[in-house]
């Protein structure tokens, strides 16, 4: 099955791209970023309830959210400033708080497929190589680390 | 290979390997064949391939996001036309 989110990650380069064709006119997907509610409900997740604390959705405009667990503790906090907004695109700059990525230079494009289908092109760079291939490993450290985990609870039964 | 040849060649316990092979099997990575009273374990490479590239689970999370926001907008869609 061919997949519906594709990354390219070139070898020692300081970028990446994603891109993802939505069953959604071009409209409504743009809403999806330009909305700071929608972004939140985005961002929500089982472990974690996204709030957008501060945003200015305009050319200068800056804008800041953090993810909170059910006990209150903040789990994730980020904030940026746009460059160009909307409709077509979005130009930001993300920077994770508390974290050592630095900041990334964000372009999303939006552009209509058909009037029911729309696909969103995302282009991100980094401070460094190094920078770009850290973020990517990330989610797999994290996924290793949660394998681990249920290894242990299931052996330590 | 059935569980008591791949015990052979760990230090480990056998139903410590047991677990491991039940949770590769779970996840995929081995598939089991009935072989009289013996299981056998198979390698599923294509899986194994899929794991073996660190930008996956990358994708993963943002694949699993824009599902979310792509029902999401239809729902915001549906609930906009009432």
């Amino acid at each position: 099955m061919e997949q519906k989110t594709k990354v390219h990650a070139e070898d020692g380069k300081q970028e990446l791209t994603i891109a993802r064709d939505f069953d959604l006119p071009v409209e409504l997907l743009y809403k999806a970023y330009e909305d700071p509610e929608i972004i939140e409900q985005v961002m929500t997740n089982p472990y974690a309830t996204a709030k957008m604390i501060k945003f200015e959705g305009r050319k200068h405009g800056s804008y800041q959210m953090e993810s909170t667990d059910p006990q209150g503790n903040v789990v994730f906090s980020a904030n940026g400033t746009f460059h160009e907004f909307g409709p077509r695109k979005i130009t930001r700059t993300f920077e994770m708080t508390n974290a050592s990525f630095g900041v990334q230079l964000e372009v999303y494009e939006f552009e209509p497929i058909t009037d029911q289908t729309s696909r969103l092109k995302t282009h991100i760079i980094y401070e460094s190589v190094a920078l770009r291939d850290e973020v990517l490993k990330l989610p797999f450290a994290q996924g290793l680390s949660m394998a681990h985990d249920r290894i242990q609870g299931i052996m330590g039964k | 290979m059935s569980a008591g040849a791949i015990a052979s060649n760990f230090d480990t316990a056998r139903p410590t390997v047991s677990k491991h092979l039940q949770i590769l099997t779970e996840c995929e990575l081995l598939t089991q064949e009935q072989n009289g009273r013996e299981i056998y374990y198979h390698i599923n490479a294509n899986k194994m391939k899929e794991v073996a590239d660190f930008i996956e689970p990358f994708r993963k999370i943002w694949d699993d996001r824009f599902n979310k926001l792509e029902t999401i907008m239809k729902d915001y869609k549906s609930k906009k036309q009432k």
